[in-house]
């Protein structure tokens, strides 16, 4: 019933809006509104705090399916579930989860700002500092590459609060839109994703009280580890869907073509590369699914997860790569959508994790079973 | 103008279909349509009838939606649609026959008569046997008014209701009073999507379960299919050079 829902209103409301928000690189507010309007900003949230009150599972079915039509709306979906209402979930205070919750599952979108200008990968090496000063703390730098920063109404900021313990001082402040100080730069024109905003959020002297702490202080780096573990989950199922989606478009396609008096899709070349395809698709699938139960089942989950987002990037660009190729000239022009997913399935490569990041960490697990 | 919660319960009419996009083929016995391993869904005139009930009930006119359903152990699933899409409760009536619109109308009419809604509200007509039947007869063996191919239902006063039905020469308005059969025509409203939390509830919601035997009808069906066949595949069409030999042709063919 979830898949059917979160289908529909992708195939309704979000595919005719496709081209107009990659021409315009923005987001339709119409369809924010409609992701609240269908539980979707809160798939996992409880629903006394007003969310769907659904598995981590079903908010990768919702990431995937949305993704097969969108992968920005997509991407959207899955920070505002998977970052932002699941770092409240697992590490606010009930007061803090009472306090925000209703917002975020209802009308307000949010951003989640770790990653700066010089530290990606390197994230613990953030230079925003929040200095103490009294009952508040002043937050200072400049977070970069953060999603839907355009739109947001609410900032999950990570700060030091004291550079000198290094990543100990990392510490989670939830910060409003209209916080003096704060503001956010334009959208950073990408390759991809195109209708999720991207953009620098700025914070100059933002004064917030100490009750704008998410959790406790020093823990930041815990939490922020904790959270992308299981949010590379939903970035898996959102390349699964990109896969997905573009894969279902050219094999419609190979079998309404003609060339030389029959469906393309007929001939045995084309064969064995769709049934490759199929099965990269198949193997990102799984893995993705088999990562998310075992994060429900509170079984060790990380390697898993990284080696879902890792095949389930390389299956998205594999799979987005030859739809093009299957399509022909229709695959290579704009008006056609299949360009478009193949643009997008690049950033399953960098964020949450650059594929290199994600095979440390492979190789780390997969050698602590044999030593 | 109806007072609040002057309409009380309204009954809906759901049945489960073969989903409108699935490329539907036929059993090389020729004995019907290929349904194993194929989608099914709500029917879409169903889940137009589903809609106009729950804006009844969230305008106050009605206070409760009840989806009734005539169909196999699968068409649970269906039910829970119509329940996410804020139906109250569902009454399965159970069964592997053929859902054939006469047996279905006698079962729905004792349902109506055991939960004395002011209105049943029906899909047209099916998107698989497109029969256009249940809800008439239905109406029939209740002794009720009927308003079918309704693009419109506005309350008049507690006890009628004003049908705008779309027919052949235009809009028909009818007023009805109640208790009345109604059947959803397209144009009646757009059907919501089904949001995640109510997903969530309608899995709590009640559905009693039941079988044509407790409302003592045999699903035997007086009509047998004799032969399901493809329609015919299109033939090229012939070329003619003027209208002269055009008509020629058609006189040739018996046709003029």
């Amino acid at each position: 019933m979830l898949k059917e829902a979160v289908a529909r209103f992708a195939a309704e409301e979000v595919a005719p809006k496709v081209a107009a928000m990659e021409a315009n690189e923005a987001l339709e507010p119409a369809i924010i509104d409609g992701m609240f309007e269908m539980g979707l900003m809160g798939v996992e949230v409880p629903e006394e705090h007003g969310g769907a009150g659904m598995s981590f599972t079903a908010a990768c079915l919702a990431i995937e399916e949305l993704a097969k039509v969108d992968a920005g709306v997509s991407v959207t979906c899955d920070v505002q579930n998977t970052l932002v209402c699941n770092t409240f979930l697992n590490f606010a205070s009930d007061e803090m989860k009472a306090e925000y919750l209703p917002r975020l599952t209802s009308d307000t979108l949010a951003a989640f700002c770790l990653s700066e200008a010089s530290c990606g990968s390197d994230a613990f090496a953030l230079k925003t500092t929040a200095i103490a000063d009294g009952d508040d703390y002043v937050l200072n730098g400049e977070k970069m590459w953060i999603t839907n920063a355009k739109e947001a109404g609410l900032f999950v900021v990570y700060a030091n609060v004291n550079p000198t313990a290094g990543y100990k001082g990392i510490t989670a402040f939830v910060v409003e839109r209209d916080a003096p100080g704060l503001s956010v730069g334009n959208t950073i024109p990408k390759l991809g994703l195109r209708s999720s905003s991207t953009c620098p959020v700025v914070l100059e002297d933002v004064r917030v009280s100490k009750s704008a702490i998410l959790g406790e202080e020093g823990l930041g780096y815990k939490y922020s580890i904790e959270t992308l573990n299981e949010g590379r989950i939903g970035i898996a199922a959102q390349m699964v869907g990109i896969a997905q989606g573009a894969f279902d478009a050219a094999m419609e396609y190979v079998f309404e073509r003609k060339a030389f008096g029959k469906p393309v899709g007929e001939f045995d070349s084309m064969r064995a590369e769709y049934a490759s395809i199929s099965c990269q698709i198949a193997a990102a699938r799984l893995l993705t699914y088999e990562a998310a139960r075992r994060k429900e089942h509170g079984l060790p989950f990380v390697k898993h997860a990284a080696q879902a987002k890792y095949v389930a990037a390389q299956a998205a660009e594999a799979t987005t790569s030859k739809a093009i190729e299957w399509a022909g000239g229709v695959g290579f022009a704009r008006e056609y959508p299949m360009e478009k997913r193949w643009r997008d399935s690049k950033i399953g490569a960098i964020y949450e994790g650059t594929n290199l990041i994600q095979l440390q960490t492979i190789a780390k697990l997969v050698a602590s079973e044999y030593k | 103008m109806a007072a609040n919660g002057a309409f009380g319960r309204v009954l809906v009419g759901v049945k489960r279909v073969i989903d409108y996009a699935v490329k539907v083929r036929v059993k090389p016995d020729k004995s019907g349509v290929e349904t194993v391993n194929v989608k099914h869904s709500l029917n879409p005139f169903c889940e137009i009838a589903v809609e106009e009930a729950v804006r009844m009930k969230e305008a106050g006119l009605a206070t409760e939606v009840v989806a009734v359903c005539v169909g196999p152990k699968k068409a649970q699933e269906n039910i829970r649609s119509a329940l996410a899409m804020g139906a109250d409760r569902g009454i399965h009536i159970e069964t592997d026959e053929e859902v054939a619109p006469l047996n279905v109308a006698r079962i729905l009419a004792e349902v109506a008569k055991a939960e004395e809604p002011s209105m049943f509200i029906l899909g047209k007509q099916a998107i698989d046997d497109d029969s256009n039947q249940t809800g008439q007869l239905l109406g029939g063996f209740l002794g009720w008014p009927q308003g079918t191919m309704a693009s419109k239902i506005e309350p008049v006063s507690d006890t009628a209701v004003h049908v705008t039905r779309e027919i052949d020469g235009g809009l028909e308005t009818l007023e009805l009073s109640l208790p009345a059969v109604v059947t959803a025509d397209l144009r009646l409203n757009k059907p919501r999507f089904a949001a995640l939390p109510n997903i969530m509830k309608a899995k709590r919601k009640k559905i009693d379960a039941k079988t044509p035997a407790d409302f003592g009808v045999d699903m035997a069906s007086s009509l047998q299919t004799l032969e399901v066949n493809e329609p015919p595949v299109r033939e090229a069409g012939i070329m003619v050079g003027s209208v002269d030999e055009l008509v020629e042709k058609l006189k040739g063919d018996g046709l003029i």
